[in-house]
């Protein structure tokens, strides 16, 4: 019985930030010991090497290493800077039609023979993709973040999740807006748990850094930034590993000069 | 946010925006996950409202029957204001 976790990193709804969250928190695993692959399941638009800046060394992929005209290592693409991580493509984007779920399992049983994390990439929505790269996953981190749309897609996530069996399944609440939140303009941290019914592994601020770091191709837990989204991707990874880090406070978000002076205004007349 | 929102929130004459998402979300997800159609729905409610009509004079127009949604369990949930009960005549007769 291997002791690898195979986590399926996935949402019901596009854009809500799956492929930058399976980018940091692979790089932030690495960097804390743990030998991690990332396997980009999201063949027909993959993005995963874009943002992890591998798009110009894949050679090979999943598929080839699944027809045995290469050996794994060979496909596997090893991070520059971060030797504990590795990335799998799954497979030529032209050629759509090759992976099935017992591919998957192929796939997957061969990396958790090395790695001690496979993190699977998954295509947003609910079709034959998301059932093809869940049918390896023993566990799952759904993103959100704290939209109608987005909660309500992740919903159907889940709820096909729980019928697969898959679990410990966990929420990722993304690209929270701590002012907003305090506004009442938001769906709180609590209104979304409450709703979701799953416990939270981490919420993300949202953070102009990220949109930088996926243009440089580094990842921000790569960069040692002290941006709120590496943070918070950094104590992710810590409590995947089991320790026990306290959540962030929306409400203790560090405010800029001018919402300060708005806030301090707006105790002043009520 | 406007001026005219600012003001209209400051009053509160209109919810924070976060409160209706989590209402309207509960709804949708509530339907979502019984998947019933509307019509089907609408049949039990009539029927619903039947029965208990047989035994209560209900408020027709107040009475709701929804789902509501908690801790992933759906429950269907009616709302009947009570009139008053059906009184039963003592020769036989209805109402």
């Amino acid at each position: 019985m291997s002791t690898t976790r195979t986590i399926l990193i996935c949402s019901g709804k596009g854009g809500v930030g799956k492929t930058t969250t399976t980018a940091n928190l692979g790089i932030a695993l690495a960097r804390q010991g743990a030998k991690t692959v990332v396997l980009d399941a999201d063949f027909g638009l993959r993005n995963l090497d874009l943002l992890l800046g591998l798009e110009n060394r894949i050679v090979y992929t999943a598929q080839e290493v699944l027809a045995e005209s290469c050996r794994l290592e060979q496909a596997l693409v090893k991070h520059k800077q971060e030797p504990n991580l590795a990335l799998l493509p799954a497979g030529n984007p032209r050629m759509l039609e090759w992976l099935k779920p017992k591919d998957m399992q192929a796939i997957v049983a061969l990396l958790e023979r090395q790695f001690d994390y496979v993190l699977i990439d998954c295509p947003a929505g609910i079709e034959d993709g998301f059932k093809n790269a869940a049918a390896a996953a023993r566990e799952a981190v759904v993103i959100t973040t704290p939209e109608v749309a987005a909660v309500r897609d992740a919903d159907r996530v889940i709820g096909l999740l729980n019928t697969k069996g898959v679990q410990p399944v966990q929420l990722v609440l993304n690209r929270v807006r701590p002012k907003m939140m305090s506004n009442q303009e938001m769906l709180s941290v609590d209104d979304v748990t409450d709703i979701l019914a799953l416990p939270l592994l981490g919420l993300v601020f949202e953070d102009e850094q990220v949109i930088v770091s996926t243009n440089r191709g580094e990842p921000l837990t790569l960069s040692d930034s002290s941006s709120p989204a590496a943070q918070a991707y950094g104590n992710i990874a810590q409590r995947l590993q089991g320790e026990d880090i306290p959540l962030m406070d929306p409400s203790q978000a560090r405010l800029g000069l001018r919402a300060r002076m708005r806030k301090l205004m707006q105790t002043r007349i009520f | 946010m406007t001026l005219k929102e600012f003001i209209d929130k400051l009053l509160r004459r209109q919810p924070a925006s976060a409160e209706t998402a989590k209402e309207r979300l509960q709804l949708v997800l509530a339907h979502d996950r019984s998947d019933l159609n509307p019509e089907l729905l609408e049949q039990m409610r009539r029927e619903i409202l039947e029965v208990v009509a047989r035994y209560v004079e209900i408020d027709l127009e107040e009475g709701d029957v929804s789902l509501e949604t908690e801790d992933r369990v759906t429950a269907l949930v009616a709302n009947l204001p009570i009139r008053r009960p059906v009184v039963k005549p003592a020769n036989g007769g209805t109402l």
